[in-house]
């Protein structure tokens, strides 16, 4: 695909566990199994799902935080995994990690000014006489005030810390943007204040997101293509609208049938799952959905259902489709 | 139908060293027997500590209850002993919290944490106490129970420690069900299954409820009457329908139109300008008036009465003021 920004092939990431004396590798978590998709130039991709899909999981090891155990990640055409140990830290400032909780991610001793501006100068990108600047014109475009380039970051709310944590992905001018979870922490009033500032982002700056969020009111407002995760894989990925009109697979209509609606009285056809989520280390066999899933049938618990477009780039993993 | 639960002019104040933080100043409201009355704010606005209050675990020294009544079923709460508030809580008022992992006891199974109110409380036998609580673990919809009795807390999720906190709470009977946060913890999937419990358990028994919670979904969902609180006062409260479907504070609109709803799309969420004021800082004024897009000057100098402007609601705001705004 021409424009296409990141292409994510059968991406796997194991986690061993280890046990015993001699810390053995005794299983492994299948926190990521074969997932594929791509993400173009200029849209959001919102990736959700329950505690423990592999979302966030997803969201490191296409950047390459954490190493893959198999798989292909293509970000501007390149294999991110072929490239040696130099070219990939001077790709790092074209993709931005940006996390739920910043103040945990901001050393409380250094200046928020300087938090900024140290990758800048990190990856050379800019003389030392022009931090100032650029991390002034970054503080003005994520709604903060120039005086706060000098302050520390317990002085500061939980939205402010978070356009801080924008703020300092910005500022390297990144083509995509991983955010995992930056609303989730937040208050209704400042969350809609930060949604905002994303997309604002998004119109002049040309970004491209990766967003990641259990909130599917979040993800309908912000996203442009979604991919719902359960247990590691990638269980449906359509547009916005195809997904929300016409979801396919039942983890999808169950997840879309649970948010609470602000309508009181409201009557919905809800789909209530019984039972919890399944360890991702011992996941069910078939469709890792089957042991929650009202309509399984005998197949499902044997067959694993194949990820394929049942038309119009809607891509779905079940056997009743 | 009556009150169960009364709370008349609140005050619940912390001691710090900047100053005094007045957490919740001047609450006051009812549940009655049966209804499910929904405390929806913002992080600080003081509805925790409203529910900490009634169940007497605001700690001293630092805070204190400083003013008001809390009549729970015709008895003023506020001077009991330890003692005795001690019978109530657990028999008659039972709490469950966000964190279900926190509340439990980590070295004690659930069997053993679940038998300990019956014996305390209604006085079982032991044995009687354990087949009660097996029986209570198959009504929270947990299978196995036998054996779920005999784990502990760490080999459970946290959608299953939630259902054992709904069944110590529920163990005794309570006539008041003070839940703060229950299902913010929990996925979705999950919580519409700890929503539907509660709901189920409040028909079968009715039990009243007072919710504490951010989400205004949950409040659609769960709530008779509402109240919204801000920076410690009740701003706006009034029947859930009615307040949905006609907010009168400009917060209250704010916090409406500022929520993504599913198949309900904008281009761009309304968003309330601003942050919640410090605690510290507050003088007298409406607390909401450097965020409100209607501000008068009497909002930044004198504080707005709660006050009736249907039969159904209450505001505290000067635009439903007659004589402020035509006078």
């Amino acid at each position: 695909m021409a424009d296409a920004l990141l292409e994510v092939n059968h991406l796997k990431k194991y986690f061993p566990i280890k046990a015993g004396l001699l810390n053995r590798t005794v299983g492994h978590v299948k926190a990521v199994d074969d997932i594929s998709f791509v993400i173009r130039r200029g849209e959001t991709f919102g990736l959700v799902g329950e505690s423990g899909s592999g979302k966030s999981t997803v969201g490191r090891t296409v950047i390459r935080i954490t190493e893959k155990t198999d798989g292909e990640v293509k970000f501007r055409g390149v294999d991110l995994y072929g490239l040696p140990a130099e070219d990939l830290r001077k790709m790092r400032p074209k993709m931005q990690l940006i996390f739920q909780d910043p103040y945990s991610s901001l050393n409380p001793r250094i200046r928020v000014g300087d938090a900024i501006g140290e990758a800048l100068l990190d990856h050379g990108l800019v003389s030392k006489a022009e931090v100032r600047d650029r991390v002034l014109d970054v503080l003005a475009s994520c709604g903060l005030s120039s005086y706060h380039i000098d302050r520390f970051p317990h002085e500061f709310s939980g939205g402010q810390r978070q356009r801080i944590g924008i703020a300092r992905a910005l500022v390297l001018n990144p083509d995509l943007i991983i955010a995992d979870e930056p609303v989730s922490a937040l208050d209704v009033s400042i969350q809609a204040q930060i949604i905002n500032l994303f997309r604002k982002l998004q119109e002049t700056r040309g970004l491209t997101y990766l967003f990641i969020s259990h909130d599917l009111s979040v993800v309908e407002h912000l996203c442009s293509r979604i991919g719902v995760m359960y247990l590691g894989s990638m269980v449906e990925t359509a547009s916005r609208d195809e997904l929300f009109r016409n979801p396919l697979h039942p983890y999808t209509k169950a997840l879309l049938s649970a948010v609470p609606v602000p309508i009181p009285k409201l009557k919905r056809d809800r789909i209530v799952l019984t039972g919890d989520i399944p360890s991702p280390s011992n996941p069910p066999s078939g469709c890792k959905f089957h042991t929650r899933c009202p309509f399984a049938m005998e197949q499902c618990k044997q067959q694993v259902p194949e990820f394929r477009d049942v038309g119009g780039n809607h891509y779905v993993a079940c056997h009743l489709v | 139908m009556g009150d169960l639960l009364a709370i008349e002019n609140l005050k619940t104040y912390f001691d710090t060293e900047e100053g005094t933080v007045k957490a919740v100043d001047g609450v006051s409201l009812r549940v009655k027997q049966g209804q499910t009355v929904c405390i929806v704010g913002e992080s600080g606005c003081g509805k925790s500590i409203t529910a900490m209050s009634v169940m007497g675990l605001v700690e001293g020294p630092a805070g204190k209850v400083v003013g008001g009544r809390i009549e729970f079923d015709g008895q003023d709460l506020l001077p009991l002993s330890r003692h005795e508030l001690r019978t109530i809580r657990g028999n008659d008022i039972a709490m469950i919290f966000q964190e279900p992992m926190s509340s439990l006891n980590p070295v004690l199974t659930i069997g053993e944490q679940m038998t300990e109110p019956l014996i305390e409380h209604l006085k079982m036998s032991r044995k009687a106490a354990r087949a009660r609580a097996i029986e209570l673990i198959g009504q929270v919809g947990i299978s196995r129970a036998e054996q779920i009795a005999d784990s502990y807390p760490h080999e459970l999720s946290g959608g299953m420690l939630q259902r054992i906190m709904i069944a110590i709470a529920i163990s005794c009977g309570p006539k008041l069900l003070i839940a703060d946060e229950p299902t913010t913890a929990l996925d979705v999937t999950i919580q519409a299954q700890i929503l539907d419990l509660l709901r189920q358990f409040k028909a079968e028994s009715n039990m009243s409820i007072l919710l504490i919670t951010h989400d205004l979904g949950v409040v659609a969902e769960m709530a008779d009457y509402v109240i919204v609180m801000y920076a410690g006062k009740v701003v706006e409260e009034g029947e859930v329908v009615e307040l949905f479907a006609n907010p009168k504070h400009p917060y209250t609109q704010g916090l409406l139109k500022s929520k993504p709803v599913i198949n309900q799309r904008q281009n761009e969420l309304y968003s309330i300008p601003g942050q919640v004021p410090n605690p510290l800082e507050l003088t007298e004024s409406c607390y909401f008036h450097d965020r409100c897009a209607h501000c008068m000057d009497i909002c930044r100098t004198r504080e707005p009465r709660l006050k009736n402007v249907t039969d159904e609601s209450k505001v505290a705001c000067w635009l439903y003021e007659e004589a402020v705004v035509h006078g």
